[in-house]
């Protein structure tokens, strides 16, 4: 990638986190620490090729698209900001956070968000004791993997079965978010099973997630209808970049 | 104007259920972190750890903000015009159709 166009992105990761942000965060990333190190190693293995597609992707693309670069980094500083903000539900007297992967997938395409989400993480990692350095991977799976793929897979299904944008918008917004939180009980069961069965560890931990992120999800639905009817209104143009291209 | 009414009409339809939540919930709000990831890793015996690089001491944390913030805010305006580029005409013609 460009020296410039890099610096570019990442400023403008920066400033979005920075304008809100006054605390650490209260979210599902996983902390510091509670990954044994062969599960962190793991979902590093996996989440890495994904990592090198998005890049490889953004690369090819933005020769075709100069334009692609800015927008890949306001979507960036967008990620960022969503998955920082702690909302607090009140049917589970608990805060978290929606991802903005789903909306990011529609407007970016699934492996140019799973980069965003690498670097929102790395820096909210870093800066902000949000998530882990260790525990990075695991991360980028659940929120920029998992997140990205079943948001934009529900988009373009939803488009393909004549869904319209509107539903298939929230579709995606909504089942991202529930993607990520299960990849996150997946991560955790594995790893902190021991000598229960895995099934039932990851049904209580995905049971114990249901009260906060049930409602999110749809909370993010919305969100994600809200933000793509306004560009679709205001900035058409920026759509035609988006993969899902014709089913828009 | 009948938009505005229903925009204004649901916030405080959110709003007021929003506050009548609060304020009949007796929770923490703590976050997801804390009341299911930590819980379930602790229980595992496997607390969190410190972060390896821990800016919430003192107004370390407001000055990394204040940084990324004079950075982020110089590249923003450096490059405002590649960032939102003026409209085209064809882009104008679909915004209208």
């Amino acid at each position: 990638m460009h020296r410039k166009s890099l610096l570019r992105m990442t400023f403008l990761w920066l400033i979005g986190g920075t304008a809100f942000w006054p605390a650490p965060a209260m979210a599902m990333h996983i902390s510091e620490g509670i990954l044994p190190a062969p599960w962190a190693v793991l979902w590093f293995a996996v989440s890495l090729p994904f990592l090198w597609w998005g890049l490889r992707e953004l690369r090819l693309r933005s020769l075709q698209e100069p334009q692609l670069k800015p927008l890949v980094g306001l979507v960036g500083a967008a990620v960022f900001i969503i998955s920082c903000m702690p909302i607090p539900v009140p049917t589970a007297g608990s805060c978290s956070h929606p991802c903005g992967t789903g909306l990011a997938a529609i407007l970016i395409g699934p492996a140019l968000t799973v980069v965003v989400a690498s670097v929102a993480l790395l820096l909210q990692a870093l800066f902000l004791a949000h998530g882990g350095l260790t525990t990075l991977g695991a991360n980028i799976l659940s929120m920029g993997v998992a997140g990205a793929y079943v948001g934009y897979g529900a988009f373009w299904l939803a488009r393909r079965l004549g869904a319209g944008w509107l539903v298939a918008a929230f579709l995606a917004g909504l089942l991202s978010d529930w993607a990520t939180y299960a990849m996150t009980s997946l991560q955790l069961a594995g790893a902190l099973h021991g000598e229960t069965a895995f099934g039932r560890m990851l049904v209580t931990i995905m049971l114990a997630f249901v009260p906060t992120q049930l409602p999110l999800g749809v909370l993010e639905g919305f969100l994600c209808v809200g933000a793509y009817q306004f560009i679709r209104a205001r900035r058409p143009e920026l759509l035609k970049m988006s993969p899902v291209g014709g089913s828009l | 104007m009948k938009k505005l009414a229903v925009i204004g009409c649901l916030l405080m339809l959110t709003g007021f259920g929003l506050g009548l939540g609060l304020k009949h919930f007796e929770g923490e709000w703590a976050g997801v972190d804390e009341t299911v990831v930590e819980k379930f890793a602790e229980q595992a015996n496997r607390p969190a750890h410190e972060p390896l690089i821990n800016t919430d001491q003192g107004d370390l944390l407001l000055f990394f903000f204040l940084l990324a913030g004079a950075a982020g805010g110089f590249a923003g305006g450096y490059y405002f015009r590649e960032l939102f580029p003026p409209k085209t005409k064809s882009a104008v013609h679909a915004s209208r159709i």
